[in-house]
């Protein structure tokens, strides 16, 4: 324990806050149309659509795998990007070692990059 | 400290609570959500160890990209939960099987598993010591020089999940006609138009 909790309920303060408001705005959003909205329940309103299409359907359809692809690549580059923070808070203390370590680092990622920028990895179509 | 022992618990309740709920809800995008639940609970806990840098990646990477994989996953399997159910009884000796060496492994671990008394005597190399410097700093003074083939080990990884992904998921499709935006804004009137004579009465060839 580096810090007593006193402390570290200041530091968090707005973070709290923030979580509190977001909340707040979230349920009052959630819960105002109930008492606001107009209403006029019908049968008719959840019965089949005339193009024949059911008004509710099982949200699960299968969708393109490239969506996946996007989200795996958007990972790869973000954790390469969360290795940089301390790097970048420690970079005084490091010399060339922790530099020329990072640069490596990079250096790897960007044959990454540059292997799914010409296969098209990054193009939608 | 009661004050954190109370968050303590309250983190740690929530998380195993939310573990619970993801082996026994029985939608698939609810145990996600759980899990979710659990990751940000987690979270809380490594903020209450003064872990600040690793709280909020695991908020940022768990929560924002790995459980929406999670989700994509869920959401392409197409899961069809009456066959799912069916072949219960069939896998339910190997489950069990492996369910219980699971569980024997983890409690020989657990039972035989004590902290070294020099680890005790003098706190790790990363671990952040005084009061004055972070815990992100105290990461970064040894991730990149004390540790560098772990971290050299990480950027391989990436590497090759990156690769993997590409190659597994990438499909090329003939036929499409993408935009080339330079040949667009490289054309001239030559190559654009084209004036023909046609002759009274006659149409262009074809």
């Amino acid at each position: 324990m580096t810090q007593t909790l006193p402390n570290l309920l200041n530091d968090y303060l707005p973070l709290g806050i923030f979580i509190a408001v977001s909340g707040v705005i979230g349920l009052a959003l959630l819960i105002a149309p109930f008492a606001v909205a107009f209403k006029s329940p019908d049968p008719e309103k959840l019965s089949a659509y005339e193009c024949g299409f059911n008004a509710f359907d099982d949200a699960r359809m299968k969708f393109d795998v490239r969506f996946y692809l996007v989200a795996i690549l958007f990972i790869i580059f973000d954790l390469e990007v969360a290795f940089l923070f301390p790097w970048a808070v420690a970079y005084g203390d490091l010399g060339w070692a922790g530099f020329w370590s990072m640069m490596v680092f990079l250096g790897v990622l960007t044959i990454g990059f540059v292997y799914e920028w010409k296969k098209g990895a990054l193009e939608w179509d | 400290m009661s004050a954190v022992a109370a968050f303590f618990y309250l983190f740690s309740a929530v998380a195993v609570a939310s573990a619970f709920m993801v082996v026994v809800s029985r939608n698939p995008v609810y145990s996600v959500l759980f899990l979710i639940l659990a990751f940000v609970n987690a979270a809380g806990l490594f903020l209450l160890m003064g872990a600040e840098f690793l709280a909020m990646i695991l908020v940022v990477v768990y929560v924002g990209a790995v459980a929406v994989l999670f989700l994509f996953v869920v959401m392409m399997l197409d899961v069809d939960f009456s066959e799912l159910r069916q072949g219960f009884i069939n896998y339910l000796p190997v489950g069990a099987m492996v369910g219980i060496a699971l569980l024997v492994e983890i409690v020989l671990v657990v039972g035989t598993w004590t902290i070294s008394p020099d680890l005790i005597r003098a706190p790790a190399p990363g671990a952040a010591t005084a009061a004055a410097i972070s815990n992100t700093e105290a990461i970064g003074q040894v991730l990149y020089t004390r540790y560098i083939y772990f971290f050299q080990a990480a950027g391989l990884i990436l590497l090759v999940a990156m690769i993997g992904a590409i190659v597994l998921t990438l499909r090329e499709r003939p036929g499409v006609k993408r935009q080339d935006i330079g040949a667009q804004v490289a054309r001239t009137k030559a190559t654009a138009m084209e004036v023909r004579k046609v002759a009274s009465g006659a149409g262009l060839e074809g």
